[in-house]
């Protein structure tokens, strides 16, 4: 330590707990990734050697690989949309300190307090043709006649699916939008309203503009997540009907635990990983111009 | 139960001899061998500790599947009241049960024991997870009569590493209620594909929330189990001896699959057949609903006490008989420390206390099949039609099954459900897929 001043060894100090951990519980299995990615490793057998590029073909050789990109994107694309634009509205109605304002964001807050397995089982057994009440509910009110099959049909799984989804985590965007509308200055509406701005204009002109890195950050967590949706689809489709809902992340899992093939799990894994760091660089540069401007 | 086995020295494996001397021995004595043989002491007690393993207080983990719990749990129960060894049981939810195997076998941590979905033993047999048991499992003087398709299921280049731990067997579920309801005759369940298919309509016919019949249709494992004794039962073979080619394509397996698309086209199937993963197939039968349709013989102690049910064999097309005998079979893992007293615990279960007084109590298939029929399933003749399949049934051997028949993006539910729901003649393709993933 000859060379450091007390200033330069007490600031090693502090960051060596975060860099241990960064070591042991990132860098480390990353490069087991990346090991096992290049080499034929049974799930049950343990490491047999090199096998590149074949894990990287055979993953994506695979006939549910490219089906399962599309979905993934499809569904990253619905679920973006439809949970944003509704967390952004959620956000717009509660964010005046009205009577009964609390009251209503606790309630559309609440599903986000519970974990995504449990409330996949939960609307699981809501959907269940067999002892869901949902189907029956919708029977009884004349809306439809015959059972209602929620996951049945290749449309109806992913629309309930996207259901669950926006159900569970629109308060959650909604807490962070509305974070973003509280920090717009008072003064900035009152001005535009003095100038005879309407409503639709102050929301174009003011709102969205003011609250571009609240929404950026939003995007770039739903995206990254819906790219990564797993739980939700392994619990209510399993990849069904048909294998219409499979996505990327489940072929990590059915090589893995299924095929009993982890260098191609890995190699999947790798791929994956190497999408979402461009897809998140790009948001990141968006993200810092947007602050620039 | 005051057994003293001996010292720790007794631990090292006799020589062939002497257990050769004790499977005389123990022909002679067997039905009045006590639940750990070690009461009377004397000369035959020298050979036992090798046969019946050691009972030396010494603690053994064990690994089961959510799926078959109540049969694990009753016999470690029955096994740690009366015997110095102590079963640790731990129970995995049967979906991540490969998973927690595949892990613990990475890092040397199995249990000493564990019990494994039989049609993935092979998967394990092949990959070494398990001790060999070749010697001891041919000292019991009941080797020949254990469930031999789970034997054969173990069986990895001539030597036995498992012994059958659970079994469950598919047959048919009859409703004699609905049956009477219907004006059939309750003491004539379906003896063929045909008679099935006409009992099921009959049934289907009283209306009012009743259902002919009822099956997993997105579901793999569940037609694996259900639907392939039709075809044993017929004389064909869905899998060719290795493994690694399927003839799922063929006229007496279009024959089933036909009978289960008329269901389906007719509305005679419960709902929510098409969707059905697996989950709760078996819960559809217990609520009285439901005419007849193929369950798993381990429910059969799990149904109501006022549901007047009947059992019996899955027929095939035109007759015959078949079952797939499922369930789990249980083996000592290569890297366990204790293998004699882990040894002590299996032989234990599969003698005749264990069988009857603990499986057969609980109205369970019995792992042996001279004890088919004993003193409970003199009391229910339901468990006399199972116990006697046994010896009918079939448990398939393929290294790729997981893979191919279970998972649930695999090309065997691609088949069923363009066989029964979709497509009926991508059925040769979809053979085709998996014959290629069973030779992958």
């Amino acid at each position: 330590m000859q060379g450091l001043s007390p200033r330069a060894v007490r600031g090693l100090a502090y960051a060596t707990p975060t860099a241990v951990l960064v070591t042991v519980f990132f860098l480390l299995p990353l490069l087991l990734v990346g090991q096992m990615s290049l080499s034929d490793w049974p799930l049950l057998a343990g490491d047999r050697g090199i096998n590149t590029p074949e894990n990287f073909t055979d993953a994506t050789d695979s006939t549910l690989f490219w089906p399962a990109v599309r979905f993934t994107l499809l569904y990253t694309v619905i679920v973006t949309v439809v949970l944003l634009g509704l967390a952004l509205l959620l956000a717009l109605l509660v964010q005046e300190s009205r009577p009964g304002a609390g009251f209503f964001r606790t309630v559309y807050f609440l599903p986000g307090a519970l974990g995504l397995a449990s409330a996949s089982l939960l609307f699981w057994g809501l959907y269940s043709p067999a002892t869901g009440p949902l189907s029956r509910i919708l029977e009884k009110l004349g809306l439809v006649d015959d059972p209602v099959s929620f996951l049945g049909t290749p449309t109806s799984a992913l629309l309930s699916t996207v259901f669950l989804i926006v159900w569970k985590f629109a308060g959650f965007y909604m807490l962070i939008l509305l974070v973003g509308l509280q920090g717009i200055p008072h003064e900035v509406y009152e001005a535009a309203r003095m100038d005879g701005a309407s409503r639709a204009q102050i929301f174009r002109r003011i709102t969205l503009p003011l609250l571009r890195p609240s929404i950026a950050l939003t995007l770039l967590l739903c995206v990254t997540g819906s790219l990564l949706a797993f739980d939700q689809f392994f619990i209510l489709t399993k990849g069904g009907p048909d294998n219409s809902t499979v996505t990327v992340v489940q072929l990590i899992y059915r090589e893995a635990f299924q095929r009993l093939n982890l260098g191609t799990a890995a190699a999947l894994s790798i791929i994956v990983l190497a999408v979402l760091l461009l897809l998140n660089a790009l948001q990141f540069r968006g993200l810092r111009r947007a602050d620039e401007s | 139960m005051g057994s003293t086995t001996g010292p720790p020295g007794r631990r090292r494996r006799r020589v062939t001899v002497a257990v050769a001397l004790l499977a005389a021995a123990s022909l002679v004595t067997a039905c009045g061998s006590g639940d750990d043989g070690s009461g009377d002491g004397g000369g035959g007690e020298a050979g036992a500790g090798a046969a019946k393993g050691t009972d030396d207080g010494a603690t053994l983990t064990m690994w089961t599947r959510a799926a078959t719990r109540p049969q694990s749990e009753a016999l470690v129960k029955a096994y740690n009241a009366s015997h110095e060894n102590k079963v640790e049981l731990t129970v995995v939810p049967t979906d991540d049960y490969q998973a927690k195997v595949g892990a613990a076998a990475g890092s040397k941590d199995l249990p000493d024991l564990f019990a494994s979905d039989v049609v993935f033993v092979p998967n394990y047999t092949s990959s070494g997870l398990f001790a060999d048991l070749t010697e001891r499992i041919d000292a019991l003087p009941f080797a020949d009569d254990l469930a031999q398709s789970h034997i054969k299921a173990g069986t990895y280049e001539d030597k036995k590493y498992v012994v059958p731990h659970t079994l469950d067997l598919s047959v048919l579920f009859y409703n004699k209620d609905l049956y009477r309801k219907a004006k059939l005759d309750p003491e004539k369940p379906p003896a063929s594909l045909a008679e099935w298919d006409a009992q099921a309509r009959a049934v289907d016919k009283l209306g009012g929330g009743v259902d002919g019949t009822f099956f997993g249709g997105n579901c793999g494992g569940c037609g694996v189990f259900t639907w392939w004794p039709s075809i044993w039962a017929a004389g064909d073979e869905v899998l060719n001896e290795e493994g690694t080619a399927a003839t799922l394509d063929s006229a007496t397996a279009e024959q089933v699959y036909a009978a289960y698309r008329g269901w389906v086209r007719d509305d005679i199937v419960a709902p929510g057949a098409r969707d059905e993963t697996g989950t709760t197939w078996t819960g559809v039968f217990p609520k009285g609903k439901v005419g007849v349709m193929p369950m798993p013989s381990t429910t059969l102690g799990l149904m109501p006490k006022d549901l007047d049910l009947g059992v019996a064999p899955i027929p095939g097309p035109d007759g015959g008989r078949s079952t797939f005998v499922g369930g789990d079979a249980i083996g000592i893992s290569a890297t366990s420390k204790s293998a004699d007293q882990a040894w002590n615990f299996l032989a234990w279960s599969l003698d005749d206390t264990a069988q009857i007084d603990v499986v057969a109590a609980h109205k369970d298939v019995v792992a042996r099949t001279d004890l088919a029929s004993n003193k409970h399933s003199k009391a229910d003749p339901r468990l006399v039609t199972i116990n006697q399949l046994v010896a009918d049934g079939r448990t398939p051997y393929a290294l790729k099954f997981g893979q191919t028949f279970n998972d649930p993006n695999g090309p065997w539910l691609t088949l069923m459900r363009d066989a029964v729901f979709g497509d009926a003649s991508k059925v040769k393709k979809d053979n085709e897929a998996v014959s290629a993933s069973l030779a992958d």
